[in-house]
């Protein structure tokens, strides 16, 4: 085919474009240097890491970046893994399918075929930060600017993080459901907890208030709140009337003024009608830890951009002014580079979309619009072309989840350098994918609806309620997937998850899968 | 800003998380040990290890979309030639072009779960329901009971345990040792101090009066002159043990036979050593002649010779009468043999068997290994001759390849009622 001028303008080839030189100028070698490097070479001692966070402390209070306190924690690479298998949490009740990641990793990595994660922080405050012994000075600082400042300060200010999560009371809590699991396992026997606790992990999706602030975590009140439970069940029963006693009689209205609730784990614990009252605890602490990675769950893209971004602006500021060597810059940028890389669709190290590449491409290029606007910026974003960069990276870092900062802020020229493509399955040809759009000047706006529409929760995860609590005569639990776009649910998954579904309600299960019409697609039963 | 070394923690969670899974899938895992140990060479036994287990009940599924369904869009990296209407091939399983990202990259085959279980791991579940039979007196517990007892001083310990007398001893010498070495400084200030100049004398006086400042005001008690009671833990083994190994390593034991019985006494020893850690193990080999050896000899020695079971029965004796007399002892006999003995030495030892050993033994084992190429597996000769004891503490099996083994030693050494 040749570039004949009378192709349609949605048709035209915009590869040319792409040969232009990066926007942001490398620091250059000689600049001025207010200091001495803070150390050289690659070993660390504590008393180096503390001058290097009191730098980049500097930097960061300069630039406005606001944070938790942090501390960080040195840890061996058992320890790291040993973090990594209970989802970075350094307290955690205790569970097979931990044990289960953790010797995969550990085969993974005793046979080199994976590193370790670099990073792990934790939203507490003071937030927590682990830093690994076997890391070398660069990667020991590259990762304090990135979980000690970048995540934190991501934490700190964003809206999702400061309504859903209560960062001072999480450790507390996980601390107290510990305790409980194995309080549960001791009177009980573990073959019982297991079978609660693997059943609410597979609703852990749906364990999720998604509008409303959960009310504050506190071990305390929790205990309380338990053991006024268990001494109200004891004083009131009355075994002679024990089995007088009935459900009150759920009329017409009532069952008409039920409204869909979407959160499966809290209807459970509420209206089950056969758990015990410890079953319904653990269901709650499912529940009350899913609800707290809710907002990580939505904010990959956005909180490991703005992370990235931070890092990579402090490690730079380390360096302009002098604090740090050409080695250690080298260095932390190739691990860098490692980090963002984003293989193409058709390489064999895809694994979809990397959220850190997208996510620090975007954030990089706020600055980039802020700074040194083309006309295309002045064009697509008059909002942020010529403002202070610093203040539109804190506004975006605050208010906006993935789907709405890719939404706000995917700019033409990111799509152009990730040379993003939309592709569409459908019904009609399944032995195809079609390309709908691609980075042109007519596909933008749809590559950025989509991919944005691609981070909404619904996409991964499909939406389920639960429609009628129980049938009068076989007090059968009815929940509803409500199915977008034609996609059903995978049929041998769904079985799975109902059997466990089943092990909570006790009573048989039905999900229908229900278009925006109404229309019932298909079943599925226990 | 803080820093916090937590470097030296003990160990925690994920040991806990770990005995979680192995427990669950216990019955799967023992599976698979047991065929990993049949494929092992003799050295590499009692390490830990690759173990591969079926991935069905492993899965810990969620509700997803079935992508063979629906219309779908989705935004990929890395366009390097399509335009907007093309087409591309769609991956048959409608794989990962989707942006899911996989999560079950992490060495898990959608079938199989391959993981490594350490040297304790692998071996309590080698031995979870085996034990020596008829063992006497207090039964052994998991783990033997653990005693303190004094063992001298130390230099650090717990305030209720500071010997003050022995504290203050070495105060005294401290301060004696300081004493003297400060006074020869100071003496040989003063030599220096005849022959110097007025300044320099000056600059002398000044020295010798801090060093006599210093000598008057020797702290009475510093860190390093505490001492305290130390207390260290041994094992006290709750009741009183021993296994006699004894292998025919004579000529008629090829390199096959020998590896399987040596098998069985490795396997024995570390079952031994793992859940007898009190019990002593006496290897004794023979030929025409039987030596006592020690355990390195006993697997790793080549020797050949002739047969003759009688008198490695009779150093068994010896050893037991000498060593392990006395109502006190529980012993036992593991012999394996490939059989071949004189019709003469058979009957020897039989009656040897019966009327020395049987009497001062809890359990006499007997493995068997005959000729692969015999006369249509006919028993060997010592197998025949053992034919006419009967007693409940006599055992004995036949082993005819490595596979065996295992189950042969499980059927040996099983957990039964206690008698």
């Amino acid at each position: 085919m040749t570039d004949a001028p009378e192709e349609p303008a949605e048709r035209q080839r915009p590869w040319p474009k792409l040969l232009a030189r990066p926007s942001v100028p490398m620091p250059r070698s000689g600049m001025p240097r207010r200091s001495e490097p803070i150390a050289r070479g690659s070993e660390w001692t504590i008393g180096t890491l503390e001058k290097f966070d009191s730098a980049l402390s500097q930097h960061a209070q300069r630039l406005g970046l606001d944070t938790y306190p942090t501390q960080y924690e040195l840890i061996t690479a058992d320890q790291m893994l040993d973090l990594c298998s209970t989802v970075g949490m350094p307290v955690h009740y205790a569970h097979w399918g931990f044990g289960k990641q953790l010797l995969a990793q550990e085969r993974g990595y005793r046979k080199g075929l994976s590193g370790l994660a670099y990073e792990i922080v934790i939203n507490t405050d003071p937030s927590l930060a682990y830093l690994m012994e076997t890391n070398t000075l660069a990667l020991q600082v590259l990762v304090m600017a990135h979980a000690g400042y970048g995540h934190n300060a991501f934490f700190k200010s964003n809206y999702l993080f400061r309504q859903f999560t209560q960062p001072d009371a999480i450790l507390d809590y996980l601390k107290f459901a510990r305790g409980f699991v194995m309080e549960c396992e001791e009177r009980y026997g573990w073959p019982e907890v297991e079978k609660v606790l693997d059943s609410c992990h597979a609703l852990s999706s749906y364990g999720v208030d998604r509008y409303r602030r959960p009310s504050r975590l506190s071990p305390r009140r929790e205990r309380e709140r338990l053991r006024e439970r268990l001494r109200f069940a004891e004083q009131h029963y009355r075994p002679e009337f024990a089995h007088l006693e009935k459900p009150a009689p759920r009329t017409e209205e009532n069952a008409a003024a039920f409204e869909p609730q979407e959160n499966l784990l809290y209807f459970i614990e509420k209206q089950a009608p056969k758990l015990a009252a410890w079953q319904r605890e653990l269901v709650r602490i499912v529940r009350k830890v899913a609800q707290y990675f809710y907002p990580q769950r939505l904010t990959k893209v956005a909180n490991e951009g703005a992370a990235t971004f931070w890092h990579y602006t402090l490690l730079h500021e380390l360096y302009d002014a002098g604090e740090v060597d050409d080695g250690f810059m080298m260095e932390w940028l190739s691990n860098h580079s490692d980090v963002v890389a984003q293989p193409a669709f058709d390489s064999r190290a895809f694994h979809g979309i990397n959220p850190y590449s997208l996510g620090f491409a975007i954030f990089r290029d706020i600055r980039r619009i802020c700074e040194q606007p083309t006309d295309e910026d002045r064009q697509w974003f008059p909002q942020l072309a010529g403002t202070p960069w610093n203040e539109s990276i804190f506004f975006a870092m605050a208010n906006f989840k993935d789907d709405s900062l890719i939404e706000q802020y995917l700019s033409p020229k990111v799509m152009r350098d990730m040379r993003l493509f939309l592709l569409h399955d459908g019904e009609d040809d399944r032995r195809h994918y079609n390309v709908e759009a691609i980075h042109n000047e007519s596909g933008y706006l749809k590559l950025r609806q989509a991919l944005a529409a691609q981070y909404r929760l619904e996409y991964h995860t499909p939406t389920i309620v639960v429609a009628r609590p129980s049938d009068e005569t076989e007090r059968a639990l009815l929940l509803q997937h409500r199915v977008e776009h034609g996609r059903l649910l995978e049929t041998e998954t769904t079985d799975a998850v109902l059997k466990f579904v089943k092990e909570l309600w006790k009573f048989d299960v039905v999900l229908e899968e229900i278009d925006s019409e109404g229309n019932r697609l298909k079943i599925h039963r226990t | 800003m803080r820093i916090v070394d937590r470097r030296v923690d003990p160990p925690g969670r994920g040991t806990v998380n770990r005995e979680r899974f192995i427990r669950r899938f216990k019955g799967e895992i023992k599976r698979a040990a047991d065929e990993e140990f049949s494929k092992r060479s003799i050295t590499d036994v009692g390490r830990g290890g690759r173990v591969t287990i079926p991935g069905r009940g492993l899965a810990e599924p969620h509700l997803t979309h079935d992508n063979q369904t629906g219309n779908r869009d989705f935004v990929v990296p890395g366009n390097r030639e399509f335009l907007p209407g093309d087409q591309l091939p769609r991956p048959e399983s409608g794989g990962d072009g989707d942006g899911e990202g996989n999560e079950a990259g992490e060495g898990e085959g959608r079938d199989t779960f391959a993981f490594v279980l350490s040297r304790e791991e692998f071996l309590a579940l080698f031995f979870d329901d085996l034990e020596l039979p008829n063992l006497e007196r207090t039964r052994f517990g998991e783990v033997t009971m653990e005693r303190t007892r004094r063992a001298g001083y130390t230099r650090d310990g717990p305030p209720g345990s500071l010997l003050p007398a022995m504290t203050m001893r070495m105060s005294i010498a401290r301060r004696i040792a300081l004493r003297g070495s400060i006074d020869e400084h100071v003496e040989a200030l003063e030599q220096e101090r005849e022959k110097a100049g007025a300044d320099r004398r000056a600059q002398i006086d000044e020295e010798i009066a801090r060093l006599r400042l210093r000598r008057e005001s020797l702290p009475l008690l510093e860190d390093v002159d505490r001492r305290f009671r130390s207390r260290i833990a041994t094992p006290a083994p709750a009741a009183r043990a021993v296994m006699l190994c004894l292998m025919d390593v004579s000529g008629s034991m090829d390199e096959r036979k020998k590896d399987l019985a040596k098998r069985f006494f490795v396997l024995l020893y570390l079952f031994l050593e793992r859940k007898y850690g009190g019990v002593d193990v006496v290897f004794i080999r023979h030929t025409e002649q039987a030596e006592e050896v020690d355990e390195e000899r006993f697997f790793n020695d080549p020797q050949t010779g002739g047969t003759l079971v009688l008198p490695a029965l009779q150093l068994a004796d010896h050893v037991i009468e000498t060593r392990f007399a006395g109502p006190d002892w529980n012993v036992y006999v593991a012999q394996a043999s490939d059989g071949d003995c004189t019709s003469e030495d058979g009957r020897q030892s039989t009656a040897y068997v019966q009327q020395v050993l049987l009497p001062k033994v809890r359990y006499f084992a007997y493995v068997d290994i005959p000729s692969s190429s015999g006369w249509f597996n006919r028993p060997s000769d010592l197998w025949q001759s053992y034919d006419v004891i009967e007693d409940p503490g006599f055992a004995r099996r036949s082993v005819r390849g490595r596979g065996d083994i295992w189950p042969v030693f499980r059927e040996l050494f099983s957990r039964k009622a206690t008698v």
